[in-house]
């Protein structure tokens, strides 16, 4: 019976480790309606994948990249400010697939697991497709830590300094559209940003450097993907939920302990 | 203004025109730029001071005219007062070296040199107003530039701070030979310590040293007759106008 849950296991704990540092920038650069709008354009990708006769993993990566993409430049634009265009963009990518999903007979597939994820729904090949991205990602996030680090500080001054600004957050983008392609089938779309920011924004009552927040927001969010993945497994609860919950109650947590310790700081 | 020609400038800047968005927002900008000085851009709001200096730390690229800096030029920038978001953790000593990796001991004695060495392990979100430009200031002088661009350096400052992050400025000018470029509202404190005013509101209306430039009609025009009074530059009548279609044809000299 066992056996069953690795698979999840496994994909869920290299999402997790990615997901620690590319959510605590989504923290910091006050991202996580964009990272919400990307997810939601998930369920087009899917339908592509089928449509396509791909795997679905990269039907869903070539749609959220062309999403990202194409939010970067539309944000360029001033007539229509940020949260309104990612509104419209959120909501009519998740109603066209849905639409789309309704429409086409060759799809047949569980609704509510790509919302909200189907830990049964994972097998070894999509461990395979989380190894592979998270063995991309991991260097990459490394190699654009400090850049993206400045640019989130101050965009002019990166750029003063010889920083390659626009490179640099569409890499961002990228990366994170390949996390939300493999995460969900174990969170659902509705649910990967919370695996981002939760535990990203949890930890931040411990951290004195970005580095601590970002390798704690792994470490909690490995923690809750297992911990979550443990409750469904044992409640048949959908899997998503199980591990949002769970990020959720140690966001309350350590934000009491924190609040509880140094109560006269602000 | 005579201006004998010379020949060690080390930024200059010829009928540089810079659009932003489609909207021009300055045109045929002369600005020379020689090692020891300081040049002070004022201007109302909406002169292009800030998108100047952008262009000349390249953040902005010159849509026309040319733009000349030294080749090897270091320069040290501090920009707008700027707000770190609380939930970044970030402590001085990492804000100094965002871009460019510095030891400790290096990162202590630029923060010496703006009095500030007390708080390099403090977040950033806990400085005083007129800390985190101390901070910032140190920042810009971290790799021993050639010339220092400040874009209005005291702001969120105290009064007796602004008096005091004049002094410093010009001390480091004193001190270490670079030169400074600086934006700056506050004209009644900034005109003794500086050696070239350039009057920005979208093209140069005037420019050169401070006297000459208080009695220039342009710039009674742009702050009014009450210049030398504090006040008067914050309350200044906009009667000197012109409509952008103007500006491509029209220059000072």
């Amino acid at each position: 019976m066992i056996e069953l849950l690795w698979p999840a296991l496994l994909a869920g704990t290299g999402i997790a480790l990615i997901a620690g540092p590319l959510g605590s920038f989504m923290v910091w650069r006050r991202m996580a309606y964009f990272g919400d709008t990307m997810a939601h354009s998930g369920l087009l990708g899917v339908t592509l994948g089928v449509v396509l006769n791909i795997h679905l993993t990269l039907g869903i990566a070539l749609v959220t990249t062309t999403l990202a993409l194409l939010l970067f430049v539309l944000q360029r634009q001033r007539r229509v400010p940020p949260d309104t265009l990612l509104g419209i963009l959120s909501h009519s990518a998740l109603a066209i697939g849905m639409l789309v999903l309704a429409f086409s007979d060759s799809v047949r597939m569980d609704l509510g697991g790509l919302l909200f994820g189907d830990l049964l729904a994972v097998n070894p090949q999509d461990v395979l497709w989380v190894a592979l991205v998270t063995a991309v990602a991991l260097p990459l996030i490394l190699l654009i830590w400090r850049p993206l680090l400045a640019i989130t500080v101050h965009e002019d001054l990166a750029r003063a300094e010889g920083i390659a600004t626009e490179r640099i957050r569409i890499l961002y983008l990228v990366l994170i559209a390949l996390v939300i392609a493999v995460a969900m089938k174990i969170v659902g779309i509705l649910l990967i940003t919370a695996l981002m920011i939760i535990p990203a924004a949890g930890v931040r009552w411990l951290s004195n450097t970005p580095e601590q927040m970002a390798i704690g927001a792994s470490v909690l969010g490995m923690a809750s993907v297992w911990l979550g993945l443990a409750v469904s497994w044992y409640s048949n609860a959908p899997s998503g939920p199980a591990i949002v919950v769970t990020a959720t109650v140690a966001f309350v947590v350590l934000m009491g302990v924190s609040q509880a310790k140094r109560p006269a700081r602000s | 203004m005579p201006d004998q020609p010379r020949t060690d400038a080390l930024i200059r800047a010829r009928h540089l025109g810079v659009r932003l968005g489609g909207e021009p927002i300055l045109n045929h900008v002369d600005l020379n730029v020689y090692p020891g000085q300081i040049v002070t851009l004022i201007g109302p709001n909406g002169a292009g001071k800030s998108t100047l200096i952008k262009a000349l730390l390249g953040i902005h690229r010159v849509t026309s005219g040319e733009l000349w800096r030294k080749p090897g030029l270091k320069i040290g920038y501090m920009p707008q007062k700027t707000h770190i978001e609380d939930s970044l953790p970030l402590t001085v000593d990492r804000l100094m070296t965002l871009t460019h990796r510095a030891r400790r001991t290096e990162i202590t004695e630029a923060l010496k040199l703006t009095n500030v060495p007390h708080l390099i392990d403090r977040p950033v979100q806990q400085l005083s107003g007129g800390e985190f430009q101390r901070v910032m200031l140190a920042r810009a002088l971290l790799k021993q530039p050639d010339v220092l661009v400040l874009d209005e350096p005291v702001q969120g400052v105290d009064f007796n701070g602004e008096i005091e992050l004049y002094r410093l400025i010009q001390r480091i000018r004193d001190d270490r030979g670079c030169a400074i470029v600086m934006v700056s509202h506050d004209l009644h404190l900034v005109m003794a310590a500086t050696d070239e005013v350039v009057c920005l509101n979208h093209h140069v209306c005037c420019t050169g040293t401070p006297e000459s430039v208080a009695q220039a009609p342009e710039f009674t025009q742009l702050f009014g007759h009450r210049h030398a009074d504090a006040l008067a530059f914050y309350s200044h009548e906009h009667d000197h106008e012109h409509s952008l279609a103007e500006l491509g044809g029209h220059s000072h000299d």
